[in-house]
């Protein structure tokens, strides 16, 4: 398994979930976990996501990902567990 | 499970904070490179230099793009030059034209620095580490990315005076080498007491004869991160304050740990060092002075500051060296005036003299760095600035370093500057009284008495 996180943050709108999940979905790529809410009209969610199926390598999951929230309008960040894990796991 | 809180910090330090890791620094030795013949010595520095570090830009790309830390330099380290060279080089144009070969194979690896133009002469200095030193202003003025260092004194062996005299002198000619671009040779140029053999930072980095064939070094960064962990601590006593610089040390680290074994791992070459260091840059946000006022002094120099950077050189080294198995290089804060705004303005606000600066140095992991002096002081002057910086290291058993910018044309009121990560500085003043029948004694000073402990 290859845990990758995602995280959208930016003004909230209809259909980011959507857009988001379509794309994983059409790239094999599961969705373990999310977390979401949406403060003062600002929409932040994260993701953890198992990538490992995936026939796309992380350079290009990332860049595609960067192009579907220039179209909706939000920033997502797509990035390996393990920094997560570094930083606030001993 | 990690939570959205803990995505959201770490995303936060790198997106508003500038946390980042420095540099990627490969060193590589060049001790199999030297032949009789200069032009078969540069052929096999080229061929070895080219060969190891292939990959090394496009790896740290991949790093960047999978974990989204920013990289922000590749770079390359070398066995000491003089050491190289010293066969094959019997005039310092011979080393200049070594210094070229490395240029260039810099600039085909893409990295922006190569360290390891140095002499090791901190007792006694070989026919070829004096070429070598004296080829420095020349090396420096004909090259890009090169980055020199001289190690003149250790606790072990006491200070080579002679060494120090004549870097006086070559840091002098270095700026008039270079002063069509403010004297910018001498921000390449670092004269050493104990220099370590595995600092990844420049322009100090070179590749210490104790080590492999190749090796990655890794430096972090993130004085942003400590100001804004600071500021919720505005107030609060001496505990809390030390807690909160050890955990956010703690954390940057680990990235830095992360990034070192990622980049082991796929280069093929062993892990060395994290280096813990708080390295500023000019950008706004990314300095160690704001720390400092974060903490509680007005500017930097202002009385308080000595202690306030030794509790944070501490508790940066205390968090830093439970994140990574391996800890190196300087580590510790850098204080270097021209890359960090908040020095700068101190300079400017009049709070920040060269005195307190070497004061400081007293407690920090490096010395008297990035200072722009007024560019009529003398060589024996500069050679007394040297020779004060490396006491401190040789007794006080730390690395100390020297890296003045003598303005050509310029005195105090104006400034230098050199853009991108070196910034600018305004020009301090030198105290002005004379040290040269000190300076022109021969010889060396002696191992501090505590540094006999066989």
């Amino acid at each position: 398994m290859q845990k990758t996180i995602i995280t959208v943050v930016g003004k909230d709108t209809v259909g980011i979930i959507a857009k988001i999940c379509t794309y994983l979905a059409g790239n094999e790529i599961n969705i373990l976990d999310i977390s979401q809410t949406i403060v003062d009209g600002y929409f932040n969610m994260m993701m953890i996501t198992d990538t490992s199926a995936s026939k796309k390598n992380m350079t290009d999951i990332r860049h595609e990902m960067h192009q579907i929230g220039a179209e909706i309008g939000v920033t997502i960040h797509v990035q390996h567990e393990d920094i997560f894990n570094k930083m606030h796991r001993i | 499970m990690i939570t959205n809180l803990e995505v959201n910090e770490t995303n936060k330090m790198i997106e508003h904070e500038n946390l980042d890791v420095r540099t990627i620094t490969l060193g590589i030795s060049l001790l199999d490179c030297a032949d009789g013949d200069l032009n078969e010595t540069k052929r096999r520095v080229r061929e070895k230099i080219l060969k190891t570090s292939k990959n090394l830009v496009s790896a740290g790309r991949e790093i960047e793009e999978e974990y989204g830390i920013p990289i922000v330099n590749k770079r390359i380290s070398v066995t000491p030059i003089s050491l190289v060279g010293g066969a094959s080089c019997k005039t310092p144009e011979d080393f200049t034209e070594l210094a070229e070969t490395l240029d260039e194979c810099a600039k085909i690896a893409g990295v922006n620095f190569i360290g390891g133009y140095s002499a090791l002469v901190a007792k006694g200095m070989t026919a070829a580490d004096e070429l070598l030193i004296r080829s420095i202003p020349g090396a420096l003025a004909a090259t890009e990315r090169v980055c020199s260092s001289v190690n003149v004194g250790s606790t072990k062996t006491g200070i080579n005076m002679d060494a120090v005299r004549l870097m006086g002198n070559i840091v002098r000619e270095t700026a008039e080498k270079t002063k069509d671009s403010d004297s910018l040779g001498c921000a390449k140029l670092v004269v050493f007491c104990n220099a370590p053999d595995d600092n990844p930072f420049m322009a100090g980095a070179f590749h210490g004869v104790t080590e492999g064939d190749a090796v990655i070094n890794v430096g972090v960064s993130g004085p942003g991160v400590v100001k804004h962990a600071l500021e919720a601590c505005r107030g609060a006593d001496f505990e809390t304050l030390c807690e909160t610089i050890k955990k956010t040390a703690f954390k940057i680290t680990r990235v830095g740990q992360l990034v070192a074994q990622e980049a082991s791992k796929r280069l093929n070459v062993p892990f060395g060092i994290v280096d813990l260091s708080l390295a500023p840059t000019p950008a706004v946000g990314d300095s160690v002075a704001d720390i400092l006022k974060e903490i509680g002094v007005e500017h930097p120099g202002a009385p308080g500051t000595t202690a306030a950077l030794a509790l944070l050189n501490d508790q940066v080294k205390k968090g830093g060296v439970m994140a990574s198995s391996y800890v190196g290089g300087l580590s510790g804060a850098f204080i270097p005036v021209s890359e960090d705004q908040g020095m700068i303005e101190a300079v400017e606000a009049g709070a920040l003299t060269l005195e307190k600066l070497e004061a400081m140095t007293c407690v920090c992991s490096v010395g008297l760095d990035m200072i722009a002096i007024p560019g009529d002081t003398s060589a024996a002057t500069i050679s007394g600035i040297i020779a004060d910086e490396m006491a401190i290291g040789a007794v006080n058993q730390k690395t100390t370093a020297v890296r003045l910018i003598p303005a050509i044309g310029k005195s105090v009121g104006d400034s230098v500057e050199f853009g991108g990560l070196l910034g600018h500085a305004p020009i301090l003043p030198v105290n002005t009284f004379s040290c040269e029948n000190f300076v022109s004694r021969s010889g060396r000073i002696p191992a501090p008495i505590h540094s006999f402990k066989n």
